[in-house]
């Protein structure tokens, strides 16, 4: 079954009087519990193909499916509705919410959800407690390392079982081995929770973690290939 | 959470939050305590004039109060008091007069004043001049040739206590009337009009100075609420017979103070809304430049499933927290203002000249009224929150994708 499905997705950005094509006539199929990984140089369109699936962009034209929601036709507050509802999001920089603890940033997802308090604080700290994170419930943002922060990150994302998650060059800000583990514990959760995962970037590691790998250069797709598991 | 979010995100620039509470504090500050420094004078006003032998309510002849001329005086005095035993509260209290325009001369000066006849006991209860003698004696009640005369008059007339005073006026027969009285008293008022204006002598050597007999010019009376008044005012008329007497309550004795009021309340409110003018470009501003600083955030807000509405509500808790703040301050601060100084209140002896054609004392005593403080605030407080809506919204119309590419 797909969960996501994009049908001749196109894309231009107006920069000055220059048209740039970040997406020209994008098809692709995602099916639920994939591991994916979108691939390509700078400027290849990976991260509007992300955002638009996200609900964060919207095409020029093409269909978007997204767990069955047609995108284009959704309002900015369905859009945002099916974010929290359907849609973890994993950012290059992290983008945990400075002022709340590391706790407070995997329950905020719930908060908005609607989840009751004590459900919340309960699931929160099991998530964080898979993602090796126990012993820093309390700490904010800035009392975390990197590798800490994403791990938070990825918690938020997964904490609400989101259909799928949406991760952005993920590892671009780790080091190696820290990045390594990061996706060794989303492949876990992948197989554990059968959460879809879908990645842009250019790092080889995240390429051979994936086990469907999509290259995208100059917004069309060049090559899709499954890699053995 | 909400409130956890917006707590602490007003504390990430202290500066920025400090800068906008002082401007919520003082203008808080400055509605409660200029407001209540408005009410003093307003109540003062009021006091004043109800003291200075107005009272509360007062019965005339029929058109004494359009040509006070001594042929209005009431002749039959026993019946207006029949009628106050009958309708006055227990606790409320009445004093008759005999009031006539006089021309008062010494041997170098003369001036216009009113002569007023008093019973001395009776009137001491009932308006200011009892407590207000500073140098000699306050009037006997058997005193035939005493008078006391307010310390301004004293001083342009370059007399003293013991030297006499002629007084001259139209009697009963249309006759010029003089008597020559000795200064007992001399009295200081809250304007230097009233020490000009008024000079007492007993009740009995007015009548006789202008043959009246018995006769009286006025009855004054005072209550001891004035949430009373119109109700006694209403039972006096019913009780005395309309085309002998009139009956007037302090609103219509002092027309002049009753219109300032009414002006005090809208420039109280206009005063309010000045402040607030000034106080919400400040609002504004600060807020708007809160929410630019945090475009990225707003956008990652609105990336995990924060809806626009959502996001205005965080923006508002954001304000809802500095307004709060604020107002505890500025109104912490007002009651303290008011406090220190409702003891002694201000002097403004250097103004009072001016200000004592308006009634003004010449020192203010700041008053709080309920319906003021809680007005003060609930301007600040919704206004507050409707000028916080611009930057709110701003908040909300961040698209995702261009707030998280803000750096």
């Amino acid at each position: 079954m797909n969960i996501v499905e994009c049908t001749n997705v196109k894309k231009i950005y107006q920069q000055d009087k220059l048209e740039v094509r970040a997406l020209n006539d994008v098809s692709l199929s995602i099916k639920k519990g994939d591991f994916i990984a979108i691939a390509g140089p700078s400027g290849s369109g990976k991260t509007t193909l992300l955002n638009i699936i996200g609900g964060l962009d919207v095409a020029d034209s093409g269909r978007v499916l997204v767990d069955g929601n047609v995108l284009s036709t959704m309002s900015q507050t369905e859009l945002a509705t099916l974010r929290l509802r359907k849609v973890g999001f994993v950012f290059q920089a992290y983008n945990l919410i400075l002022v709340l603890s590391a706790l407070e940033n995997v329950e905020f997802v719930m908060l908005l959800q609607g989840v009751p308090s004590s459900e919340r604080r309960e699931r929160a700290k099991a998530i964080l407690d898979d993602v090796g994170l126990s012993d820093m419930y309390d700490r904010r943002p800035a009392e975390l390392s990197g590798g800490q922060q994403q791990r938070v990150a990825v918690a938020r994302a997964i904490v609400s079982n989101p259909s799928i998650v949406l991760a952005d060059e993920p590892t671009a800000n780790l080091d190696s081995k820290t990045g390594a583990s990061l996706l060794e514990m989303m492949e876990h959760m992948n197989e554990k929770k059968h959460v879809t995962f879908i990645f842009s970037t250019h790092d080889k590691m995240v390429m051979n973690y994936a086990h469907r790998l999509v290259s995208l250069r100059d917004g069309q797709v060049v090559d899709d290939q499954v890699h053995e598991r | 959470m909400y409130f956890r979010l917006g707590w602490r995100n007003i504390w990430r620039n202290p500066r920025r939050t400090l800068v906008i509470m002082t401007a919520v504090i003082i203008g808080v500050w400055s509605m409660i305590f200029l407001g209540s420094l408005m009410r003093g004078i307003a109540d003062q006003m009021v006091r004043n004039g109800i003291a200075t032998l107005t009272g509360h309510i007062q019965v005339h002849h029929n058109g004494y109060r359009n040509d006070p001329v001594i042929e209005n005086s009431m002749t039959d005095p026993e019946a207006v008091e029949t009628a106050l035993k009958r309708s006055l509260p227990p606790d409320s209290r009445w004093s008759s007069r005999v009031r006539v325009n006089a021309i008062a001369s010494n041997a170098r000066h003369s001036s216009g004043v009113t002569l007023v006849g008093i019973d001395p006991q009776r009137e001491t209860k009932i308006s200011f001049i009892g407590g207000a003698v500073i140098q000699g004696r306050y009037m006997n009640p058997d005193s035939r040739n005493g008078i006391v005369v307010g310390k301004a008059l004293v001083d342009k007339f370059k007399t003293k206590l013991g030297r006499k005073l002629v007084l001259m006026s139209r009697d009963t027969d249309g006759e010029i009337a003089s008597r020559a009285f000795r200064i007992v008293g001399i009295f200081n008022a809250e304007t230097e009009a009233t020490e000009k204006r008024f000079v007492f002598v007993t009740l009995p050597a007015a009548q006789q100075m202008l043959k009246l007999e018995k006769g009286i010019s006025e009855v004054s009376v005072t209550l001891s609420s004035q949430q009373e008044v119109h109700q006694v005012a209403h039972d006096l008329r019913a009780g005395l017979p309309s085309d002998k007497y009139e009956i007037h309550t302090w609103q219509e004795l002092l027309p002049l103070v009753t219109a300032v009021l009414k002006m005090y309340d809208g420039f109280i409110y206009l005063w309010f809304l000045v402040v607030f003018i000034a106080m919400g470009f400040g609002i504004v501003n600060t807020i708007l430049m809160a929410v630019f600083e945090r475009i990225r955030e707003f956008g990652l807000l609105n990336a995990l499933g924060m809806k626009p509405g959502w996001i205005i509500r965080e923006v508002l808790t954001e304000s809802f927290f500095l307004l709060i703040l604020g107002m505890l301050i500025g109104n912490s601060l007002g009651f303290l203002s008011f406090f220190a100084l409702s003891g002694n209140g201000i002097d403004l002896s250097s103004l009072a000249a001016g200000m004592e054609y308006f009634g003004m004392s010449r020192v203010i005593y700041p008053i709080i009224q309920g319906k003021d403080v809680v007005m003060a605030n609930l301007v600040v407080f919704i206004l507050g929150l409707v000028v916080s809506l611009y930057p709110a919204v701003k908040a909300a119309r961040f698209t995702p994708v261009e707030a998280l590419a803000h750096t």
